[in-house]
C-alpha cells in the first residue's frame, strides 16, 4: 500500500513541468517574477531543502504550507538570502529573479533585499517614531529628495497598508506603542515604503488576534494588485482564502504546487491530501 | 585580662558547653523516642537545638555588651562581661535541653534561627553602606564646622598650608591662612576623566560593535577573555605605568609639536585611566547589543539596508539606554580611580584648561590628606571626609542613574541577564 | 517599473564602502586595545626581569679585629666600595655569633651594591670611571657576575635596593586575604542564599538588592575612608594591620562574592528544588542538600574572582596605613604589615633608580598569581560547567 501511495506521488511529480503548478489559475497573472530550479540547502551536516523546482508568477499571492519544520521558511528566507545570516548554511541550486541567479557571487544581496521585502512573524518595529519607520528606508536609497515628497511616500505606505487613519495623528509616537496588528501593518507599510516587486510574508499573522488577521488577509488582497506576495502560513484557511497559488512542503521537499482551489477541492497527492483534511499537521 | 586571652577563654568554654548542649539533647531525645513516644523531630535536631539555645544568648549577651562599652563608653570590667555572658550560655543550655519533648518542633525552630541568621548577613551590605555614608558625614560635618561650606564648594584656592597648626593650637604662626576651595581639585577630576573617557567609549564602544556584529565566532571567543585582562591588572600597576612609561612619551610627542609639558600632565594617568576602562564598556555594551533581538537587525536588513547602517541607525539606538548606563558606570569608576592619579598626576592644585600642565585630583588629595603625620583632628585630615562626601554623593547618583537606565532596556527587551 | 539590480547596485557602492569602513574602524578599535596589552606586557617585563637577577661579588674576607665593629675592613678597600653596605653591616654580628671566625680568611660570593649591579645591566650608575674598571676586570676574570637573586624572594623591605624582597609583602597578602575571605566568603554566601532562596519580594529585599549593586560601583578608596573612620577610629583595630586590611577588603570583595553566588544559585533549575520539595524537604534542607552543592563551583568561581580584586587593590589600603616600612617577615594579624600592590606603590617612590626594576619586578609576581587565579577560576567554571 505505501509502495503504491510512493509510486503514485513519483509519478504524479514526474507528470508535471519542473516548478510549474499542476493545475494554473486562469484568471491570474502567469508572468514569472522567480524561478527557483533544483533548490538544495544544508544546515552543516542536515539537509533542509531537496530538489525544490517552484515559479513564483507576479502580482499574485502565492501561499506556502505543511507542517512545521517542513522547510517553508527555509525556503522562503532563500528568495531574498536572509539565510546568510546564519552560519553554517550552504545553499546550491538557482534561484532567477529578472533573468539573473540572486545566489551569484556578483549579485549584491542589499540590492536583492531591496527588490524583496520581508514581513516577519512576530511585529519587529524599530525603535523608532512611527514616521521614522516608514520614512528611514526610502530616504536612505534617495528614493526622495524633498520633505514634502517624503511625507507623501509615508502617508501613502501607510494609507496602502490601512493604517493611516489609525495614526496619522500620532506619527511622533514610537512604533511600539502601537497594538500587535497594528505593528505588523506598520511592518507592512515599512516594507512597501520602499516599492520592491516582491513581498515575502513569514507567518505574518501567526502572533495576531483574529480581528487583526482578517485585516492583514484583506491587505494581502489589496496589495497583489501592485507586489508579487508570498507568504508562509500555518493556517490553511488563511492560504485558502488569499493566494491564488499554493505550494505544500513536506520534509524539505515541494509535494505538490497547485491553483490553491485545486489544492483544496482535489490534491493530486495523497500526503496534501491528508495533510489539508487534517489527518497530520 | 587581655582581649585575646578573653576571647579564647570565651570560645573555649563556649565550645564545651555547646558539645555538653549537643551529647546532652542527642542523649535525651533518643531516651524519650526509645520510651516510644512519636517525636516530632530527629534527635540530631533536638541536639542542635539546643547547641543552637546555649550559643545564641552567650553572643547575645557578649555583642550587646561591647556595644554598650563602645558606644556609650559604659565602662563594664571585662571579666564581668565574660562571666554574664558564659552564665547566660549555661542558662541556655539548661532551656535547650529541656525543651527536647516530643510536642516540640525542633527542625522549625531551627529553621527559624537559620533565616534569621540569613537575614542578619544580607545586613551587612546595608550596614557598610552606612557605615561609609555616616563614617564619612560625621567627619564632614565637623569640616564644615571649621570652614564653611560654600567657600569649599566655590572656592578657587586649595592651600591647606599651615591648618596642622591650627590643630596644634598655633594658628598665628601660620604664614597664612589655610584654604579650602575644592574648586580646582574638582576641574583636575574632571580633565582627567573627560580624557578618560576619550580614550575608554569609543575604543570600547566600537570594539564591542565588532565583537559582536562583524567577528567571526573565533576571534570573539579569544577577544572577549584577552580584553578582560585588561580589566583585571591591578589599578597600582597602572599607575607606575603611567607614570614612569607613558607620562615621558606624552612630554617627549608634546615636546616634538613644539609644546610644554609637565612630567606629572593629566594626560597620561587620563589615557591609561581610560585603557584601563576600556573591557568595563566594552564588556556591558557588548551584553547590551547581543541582547538587541535578532528580529530588529533582520527587519533592517529585508529592507535593503547594508549592515552598517543597519547598525548605526537600529542596533546602536536601540542599545543606547544600556550603552549610556554602561558609561555612566564608567564616570563613576574614572571619578573615584585613586591609584592612577595619585602616582601619575600632580599634587599641585592648578585650575586650567590645558591637559599637559600638572593637575591634582579629589582622591589624591583625599591620599595626601590622610597619609602624612598630620593630627586626626585637622581641618586638612577632615577635609579629605568633605571630599569623599562629594565623591560619594556624585558616583551614588551615576550609579542609581545607570540602573534605572539599563532597567528600562530591560523591560523593553524582557532581556534578563543584564 | 522598478529598477534593475544593476542600477540599485550602482547607487549601493557608496554606502557598502561606508559599511566596510565601520568594520575596519571598530576591528581597528579592538586591535588598538589589543596593541596596548601587547605594549604594557612587553614594557613590564623589560622592566621588571632584570629584576630576578643581581649583580653577586666573590670577595676575600678577613675576619681582623676591626671587622667586629666595622664590617668594612673585612674587605679589601679596592672593592669594599662594589659591595653591598647590608652584607657590610652583617659582618658583625656574624663575628659575635661565632668568635671562632676571628682571625680566619673566607672566600665568598656576596651581594653587591645596586650601582654595580645597575651598571652591570646597563642602566645609568653612579659609579666612577675607577669602580667601572675594577668591575670590569672582575668580570673578565669571573669574579662578578648576575645570579639569581634569592634575596628578592627571601628578603621584606629595605631601603638598599639590592637587599629589597618581596616576601613580607607576600606574607602579608597571604594573611589580609585570609581575613578578607573568613569575612566576606560566610557572609556572601548566606546573603546571596538569603536573596535568592528565601527572601520575599518586598521593598525591604530590592533596597537590599540595590544596595549590593551600588556597594559594587563604590570607589574603592571610600571604603579607606570607612575603615579609617569606623574600624580604626571606633572599634579600635590596629591601624596597619592585616586585620583591618582584610576587613576593610572583605566589605569590597562582599558585592562580588554576592552577585556570583546568586547566579550560580539562580543557574540550578528549578525542577531539582521541586524534586526535593516534592520528597518532603524542608525550604533549609532543599538548599543545604541539593541546590548549594549544585551552585558549588560557581560560588568557587566568583570568590576566587573577587579574592583576586582584592589582591590588586591599593587605594583602600593606603588610606588605613599598610604602606608601612616592612623589614622583618613575620606573621601575625595585629601587627603593622604591608601587601604586596601597597609595597609595589612604595617602590615606586622611591628615588634611586634600581628601585623602578624591583617595583616592575613586584608587578611581575603580582601579575602572575593574579593570572594564576584567574586562571584557576577559568578552569574551575570550564571543568564543572553543566548545561540544564
Amino acid at each position: 500500500m505505501n509502495m503504491q501511495v510512493a509510486e503514485r506521488e513519483r509519478l504524479s511529480m514526474s507528470s508535471q513541468h519542473a516548478g510549474q503548478p499542476v493545475t494554473r489559475n486562469d484568471s491570474a497573472n502567469h508572468e514569472l517574477s522567480i524561478r527557483v530550479r533544483d533548490l538544495n540547502l544544508w544546515y552543516g551536516q542536515s539537509q533542509a531543502l531537496k530538489n525544490i523546482n517552484l515559479d513564483i508568477f507576479q502580482k499574485n499571492v502565492t501561499a506556502l504550507i505543511g507542517p512545521s519544520g517542513c522547510g517553508k521558511s527555509t525556503f522562503l528566507r532563500c528568495l531574498n538570502r536572509m539565510n546568510d545570516l546564519i552560519p553554517g548554511v550552504r545553499t546550491e541550486g538557482l534561484v532567477e529573479m529578472d533573468g539573473r541567479d540572486v545566489n551569484a557571487a556578483k549579485m549584491d544581496e542589499v540590492a536583492l533585499r531591496r527588490r524583496v521585502g520581508m514581513v516577519f512573524q512576530k511585529p519587529n518595529p524599530f525603535p523608532k517614531s512611527i514616521f521614522e519607520n516608514v520614512a528611514y528606508a526610502p530616504r536612505m536609497h534617495d528614493m526622495v529628495s524633498r520633505k514634502a515628497e517624503q511625507d507623501e511616500l509615508v502617508e501613502q505606505a501607510l494609507r496602502d497598508a490601512g493604517l493611516w487613519n489609525e495614526v496619522k495623528d500620532k506619527l511622533q509616537q514610537p512604533g511600539t506603542s502601537l497594538s500587535g496588528g497594528q505593528q505588523q501593518r506598520l511592518c507592512i507599510a515599512r516594507a512597501i515604503a520602499v516599492k520592491p516587486d516582491v513581498i515575502l510574508m513569514d507567518e505574518p499573522t501567526s502572533a495576531l488576534d483574529p480581528i487583526s488577521t482578517a485585516t492583514i488577509e484583506d491587505l494581502m488582497d489589496k496589495l497583489k494588485k501592485q507586489f508579487t506576495i508570498v507568504t508562509v502560513t500555518h493556517n490553511m484557511q488563511q492560504a485558502a482564502r488569499v493566494a491564488d497559488y499554493t505550494a505544500f512542503f513536506h520534509l524539505g521537499e515541494v509535494i505538490e504546487y497547485n491553483d490553491t482551489r485545486m489544492m483544496f477541492s482535489n490534491p493530486h497527492t495523497k500526503k496534501a491530501e491528508d495533510y489539508i483534511t487534517g489527518r497530520y499537521g | 585580662m587581655q582581649t585575646n586571652q578573653l576571647l579564647a577563654i570565651f570560645s573555649g568554654v563556649l565550645l564545651l558547653l555547646g558539645l555538653v548542649a549537643f551529647f546532652l539533647g542527642r542523649a535525651k531525645a533518643a531516651r524519650v523516642r526509645a520510651s516510644g513516644s512519636a517525636m516530632s523531630a530527629q534527635p540530631e535536631q533536638y541536639a542542635w537545638f539546643a547547641v543552637l539555645a546555649t550559643a545564641g544568648p552567650a553572643f547575645a549577651v557578649s555583642s550587646v555588651g561591647a556595644f554598650i562599652m563602645l558606644l556609650l563608653g559604659a565602662d563594664i570590667p571585662t571579666f564581668l562581661l565574660l562571666a554574664g555572658s558564659l552564665v547566660a550560655a549555661a542558662l541556655g543550655l539548661m532551656v535547650g535541653v529541656s525543651q527536647v519533648k516530643p510536642a516540640f518542633h525542633a527542625r522549625q525552630a531551627i529553621e527559624k534561627v537559620i533565616q534569621w541568621i540569613l537575614i542578619a548577613a544580607a545586613l551587612i551590605s546595608i550596614f557598610t553602606t552606612f557605615g561609609i555614608l555616616f563614617s564619612i558625614i560625621f567627619e564632614a560635618l565637623r569640616f564644615f564646622r571649621m570652614h564653611s561650606f560654600w567657600e569649599f564648594i566655590t572656592g578657587t584656592v586649595w592651600n591647606p598650608g599651615a591648618s596642622f597648626l591650627a590643630a596644634a593650637g598655633r594658628a598665628e604662626e601660620g604664614a597664612s591662612a589655610a584654604q579650602f576651595g575644592s574648586v580646582p581639585l574638582f576641574a583636575g577630576t574632571f580633565m582627567i576623566t573627560a580624557i578618560a573617557m576619550l580614550v575608554a567609549i569609543p575604543v570600547g564602544l566600537l570594539s564591542a560593535i565588532y565583537m559582536s556584529e562583524f567577528a567571526p565566532q573565533r576571534v570573539r571567543t579569544l577577544a572577549k577573555p584577552t580584553l578582560e585582562v585588561l580589566a583585571g591588572i591591578p589599578t597600582v600597576v597602572y599607575g607606575f605605568f603611567a607614570a614612569i612609561t607613558v607620562a615621558p612619551i606624552i612630554v617627549d610627542v608634546a615636546g616634538f609639536f613644539g609644546l610644554d609639558s609637565s612630567f606629572n600632565n593629566a594626560v597620561a594617568p587620563g589615557v591609561v585611566m581610560g585603557v584601563m576602562i576600556i573591557p568595563f564598556i566594552s564588556s556591558l555594551s557588548d551584553d547590551v547589543i547581543n541582547s538587541v533581538p535578532d528580529s530588529m537587525r533582520q527587519g533592517s536588513l529585508a529592507l535593503g539596508m547594508t549592515k552598517g547602517e543597519t547598525i548605526r541607525d537600529v542596533v546602536i539606538p536601540a542599545a543606547l539606554p544600556g550603552i549610556i548606563s554602561a558609561s555612566l558606570l564608567a564616570v563613576s569608576r574614572a571619578l573615584g580611580e585613586t591609584m592612577i592619579v595619585v602616582m601619575a598626576a600632580g599634587m599641585r592644585p592648578n585650575l586650567t584648561a590645558n591637559p599637559l600642565e600638572d593637575m591634582t585630583t579629589v582622591t589624591v588629595r583625599i591620599v595626601a590628606a590622610l597619609t602624612g603625620d598630620l593630627e586626626f583632628e585637622s581641618a586638612e585630615t577632615l577635609s579629605a571626609f568633605a571630599l569623599g562626601l562629594v565623591l560619594f554623593i556624585v558616583t551614588l547618583s551615576l550609579n542609581l542613574v545607570s540602573v534605572l537606565m539599563i532597567r528600562r532596556f530591560r523591560e523593553k527587551y524582557r532581556v534578563n541577564n543584564l | 517599473m522598478s529598477q534593475s539590480f544593476d542600477d540599485i547596485s550602482a547607487q549601493l557602492k557608496r554606502r557598502h564602502r561606508k559599511s566596510s569602513r565601520l568594520k575596519w574602524i571598530s576591528m581597528g578599535a579592538l586591535g588598538l586595545a589589543g596593541l596596548f596589552l601587547v605594549l604594557f606586557f612587553a614594557d613590564m617585563l623589560s622592566k621588571g626581569l632584570p629584576a630576578f637577577q643581581q649583580a653577586y661579588i666573590e670577595v676575600e674576607l678577613d675576619y681582623n679585629e676591626d671587622a667586629q665593629r666595622m664590617g668594612r675592613a673585612a674587605l679589601d678597600p679596592e672593592v669594599s666600595r662594589l659591595v653591598s653596605r647590608s652584607f657590610e653591616r652583617l659582618i658583625p654580628g656574624m663575628l659575635r655569633d661565632d668568635p671562632g671566625l676571628i682571625g680566619t680568611t673566607e672566600q665568598r660570593w656576596v651581594l653587591a651594591d645596586s650601582e654595580v649591579d645597575q651598571y652591570l645591566k646597563g642602566h645609568r650608575s653612579r659609579l666612577s670611571e675607577d669602580e667601572r674598571e675594577t668591575v670590569d676586570e672582575l668580570v673578565e676574570s669571573g669574579r662578578l657576575e648576575l645570579q639569581f637573586n634569592t634575596t628578592f624572594f627571601t628578603e621584606g623591605d629595605s631601603k638598599m635596593p639590592e637587599r629589597a624582597g618581596i616576601l613580607a609583602a607576600a606574607v602579608g597578602t597571604v594573611m589580609t586575604m585570609l581575613v578578607t575571605l573568613a569575612i566576606a566568603f560566610p557572609i556572601g554566601v548566606m546573603t546571596a542564599v538569603y536573596l535568592e532562596e528565601f527572601a520575599p519580594d518586598n521593598r525591604f529585599t530590592q533596597l537590599i538588592e540595590i544596595n549590593i549593586n551600588n556597594l559594587a560601583a563604590i570607589p574603592s578608596i571610600l571604603f579607606g575612608l570607612l575603615g579609617l573612620a569606623i574600624f580604626i577610629n571606633f572599634f579600635g583595630v590596629p591601624r596597619s594591620s592585616a586585620l583591618v586590611g582584610g576587613m576593610t577588603l572583605a566589605l569590597m570583595t562582599l558585592p562580588v562574592i554576592i552577585i556570583a553566588t546568586r547566579t550560580a544559585l539562580r543557574s540550578v533549575p528549578d525542577s531539582i528544588r521541586h524534586a526535593a520539595f516534592g520528597v518532603g524537604c524542608s525550604r533549609w534542607q532543599v538548599v543545604r542538600d541539593h541546590v548549594l552543592p549544585l551552585a558549588t563551583p560557581g560560588i568557587m568561581t566568583g570568590s576566587i574572582i573577587g579574592l583576586a580584586q582584592a589582591m590588586g587593590e591599593t587605594a583602600p589600603l593606603i588610606i588605613i596605613g599598610m604602606v608601612a616600612f616592612i623589614p622583618d617577615v613575620g606573621a601575625s594579624f595585629t601587627n603593622a604589615s604591608t601587601v604586596l600592590p601597597a609595597q609595589i606603590f612604595t617602590w615606586a617612590g622611591e628615588p634611586e633608580r634600581a628601585f623602578v626594576e624591583k617595583t616592575a619586578g613586584g608587578i611581575l609576581v603580582l601579575l602572575s598569581i593574579l593570572i594564576a587565579l584567574n586562571a584557576a577560576a577559568v578552569v574551575l567554571r570550564k571543568k564543572f560547567e553543566r548545561r540544564w
